[in-house]
């Protein structure tokens, strides 16, 4: 077996061979809230901490170009009974209560410690601050500064390619500098994955960075997944435009071309019936049902929303305009690395799991996480893995820096297959072919199922055996298999999931089988393995906690 | 997608070259960054929002370029409509004026509600 940076920096000793090498006591991937969260908390608790992004700490990710709502709920008996239950029966009561009330806590922390940062919130009648959302430009501008602030080595424009492992467990990464081509690698006592989930490529706002990357790492040093069926969330959007901010289209009539309104459509219920209709023909949408005397408040709510309307000069409350529903993928959907402690630990030593990258079936259950909620475990989640990290690296005392682990990377990094390149951008397209359309993903069939399986297991065949070899076609054939084994992932565990329940809407079989009410795990790469949560053996309505 | 870079506006500092998260822009010595890789930006407007001179216009069609001209924009207000639209760097709460405030707040209590019917 060749080693995995062979392709990189040629055959020598891995670390040294490299342009930058580092130390730390934790390294963060991803700089979004979640990774941003764990680099401040971590270096609060004494670490050294070094966090690398794909794009630039401040504007990656779904947050930054976004106004996200934040499921910050005062802790009042009454109110967080309310916003618990409030979801439980929407996520197919996968979600569970003692994770909700510790995330509901953290949130109201984190969120307090943001107004002491100086958060400009908006102020109510009274006076008082609102702190029930966040403008994703002035937050994560904020919390690069605190991560700055607080001593952490900012990589930017650094995509990380692969973990480092020895037989202790995970010990760093290994990625490029995007802008020299050159390798970096750092050796970490512990690492935290906040690389956000799998959008697929599909210009969802801010989402073009979320190919899964950090799935893929994990799933190579043997992480698991939880949720991955719970993986199809699509939201509206003008057609053509990124701006999936669907929070206004429950005020939304929807029409055929020739004006005929069309029939059960809507935002939330009727959201299947717009797939449906666009199977076949346009939809389009005019926010005629809000009240005109409200009409100029929706700008002041969500500035971002009107953006694209202002510049095709269209008024969305009076004009009818074609819409389109674009995937969001993991990032709205629940799955991924599998959390197995309260300090967000993945099963793997030496690895944690934060934000949109890590599970959030165990607040959201099985229906989309989007909005304050994914909100909430990110901050909550990175908080929580920054503090684990921080912990588990200063237990590996003085050796932590001793230590010499190999590249865990496979796909695409390996050398030994056929040696013509590998057509990446032709796989990126067929998984996309795969993913996107709305009789595949959102309305699961188990022949379509099975079909879209075989595909993309030739695709992640084709990528395991090829390597790519210039500096920013190994982030992108990277990328690809990401995206590859995301999506099998998705189609072997919605496969085992014989109802319909949360987003998992299976056509051939359309009801909720109570037998089921348990979450589903997987992982595997070659071979892909899903099997029921054995620790839910016995389905129970969690009450435990509440 | 990003469709243009004004010359005149620019001040070369190169900020946008380092906050695209999509690694769009390539910075150009003495001169104004170009758009090195149109096919990469994914339309979130962030470049727009960290360009200190509104010398920046994406326009909203995400997947095809389209023709713009610097003078129209400027006659629009649309160079710079997105950092003003979000308030960018200001460090007082938003204020609007009081009847705006009470009207976002009845609406934001019908929007909860709405959303909370499922509809």
């Amino acid at each position: 077996m060749t080693l995995s940076s062979a392709l990189l920096s040629g055959n020598g000793p891995l670390l040294e061979s490299d342009a930058l090498t580092l130390t730390a006591d934790v390294l963060v991937i991803g700089g979004g809230p979640a990774g941003c969260w764990a680099a401040v908390t971590a270096a609060a608790n004494g670490a050294r901490v070094i966090l690398a992004d794909k794009g630039y700490c401040g504007t990656s990710g779904a947050t930054a170009p976004s106004g996200t709502g934040v499921w910050y709920v005062p802790p009042d008996a009454k109110l967080r009974a309310d916003a618990r239950a409030s979801r439980d029966k929407l996520g197919g009561n996968l979600a569970d209560h003692a994770w909700m009330n510790r995330v509901l806590d953290r949130t109201y922390g984190n969120m307090n410690e943001l107004a002491r940062h100086g958060y400009p919130f908006p102020l109510d009648e009274q006076g008082a601050q609102l702190r029930r959302g966040l403008q994703g430009p002035e937050y994560m501008k904020l919390m690069r500064k605190r991560v700055k602030a607080a001593g952490v080595r900012i990589l930017d424009h650094s995509p990380a390619l692969e973990l480092l492992e020895d037989s202790d467990g995970v010990a760093g990464a290994a990625g490029l500098m995007q802008r020299t081509g050159q390798r970096w690698s750092v050796l970490a006592g512990a690492v935290v994955i906040a690389t956000g989930g799998c959008a697929f490529l599909s210009k969802a706002l801010g989402c073009n960075v979320l190919t899964g990357d950090g799935g893929l790492m994990a799933a190579e040093v043997g992480a698991d997944f939880s949720g991955m069926e719970f993986s199809n969330a699509y939201a509206i959007a003008p057609a053509h435009a990124s701006v999936t901010k669907t929070a206004f289209y429950s005020w939304a009539t929807f029409y055929h071309a020739d004006g005929r309104e069309i029939e059960g459509a809507g935002s939330q219920r009727g959201r299947s019936v717009i797939a449906r209709t666009l199977l076949t023909q346009p939809v389009f949408a005019c926010l005629d049902r809000v009240p005109e005397e409200f009409r100029a408040c929706l700008r002041e709510l969500q500035p971002n929303f009107f953006l694209p309307f202002d510049r095709l000069g269209i008024d969305p409350c009076t004009d009818r305009f074609e819409v389109t529903l674009r995937l969001e993928g993991t990032v709205r959907g629940t799955g991924g690395i599998r959390i197995v402690a309260e300090d967000c630990s993945s099963r793997v030593p030496g690895l944690y799991a934060a934000g949109d990258a890590a599970t959030r079936e165990l607040i959201c259950g099985g229906f989309t996480g989007g909005g304050s909620h994914n909100a909430a475990w990110a901050m909550s989640s990175g908080y929580w893995a920054g503090e684990g990290a921080s912990l588990y690296a200063r237990s590996l005392g003085p050796n932590a820096t001793k230590r010499q682990p190999r590249g865990a990377g496979r796909a695409t990094l390996v050398d030994h297959g056929p040696r013509e390149l590998l057509d990446t951008e032709a796989i990126i397209r067929g998984v996309q072919g795969e993913v996107y359309p709305y009789d595949k993903n959102l309305f699961r069939t188990r022949a379509g199922l099975a079909a879209s399986r075989e595909v993309l297991d030739g695709y992640w065949k084709a990528l395991e055996a090829r390597p790519a070899q210039l500096a920013r076609e190994v982030v992108r054939a990277r990328e690809a298999a990401a995206m590859v084994a995301t999506a099998r992932w998705m189609y072997a565990t919605a496969e085992q999931r014989t109802e319909t329940r949360g987003m998992h809407k299976h056509q051939d079989f359309p009801s909720l089988d109570p037998t089921q009410q348990r979450r589903l795990h997987t992982g595997g790469l070659e071979q892909i393995w899903v099997r029921p949560d054995p620790q839910q053996s016995q389905p129970t309505v969690q009450e435990h906690a509440a | 997608m990003i469709e243009l870079v004004s010359e005149e506006r620019c001040i070369k500092c190169d900020l946008c070259v380092e906050a695209c998260p999509t690694d769009v822009f390539d910075a150009v010595p003495d001169g104004a960054p170009v758009i090195a890789r149109q096919e990469h930006c994914q339309t979130c407007f962030m470049c727009e929002a960290y360009c200190p001179v509104d010398a920046l216009y994406v326009a909203p069609h995400t997947d095809r370029s389209v023709e713009v001209d610097e003078a129209e924009l400027i006659g629009k207000g649309l160079l710079g409509s997105y950092r003003r639209s979000i308030n960018w760097n200001k460090q007082a709460p938003h204020r609007t004026t009081p009847e705006l405030d009470e009207k976002m707040h009845a609406f934001r209590r019908l929007n909860t509600q709405r959303l909370a019917s499922g509809r």
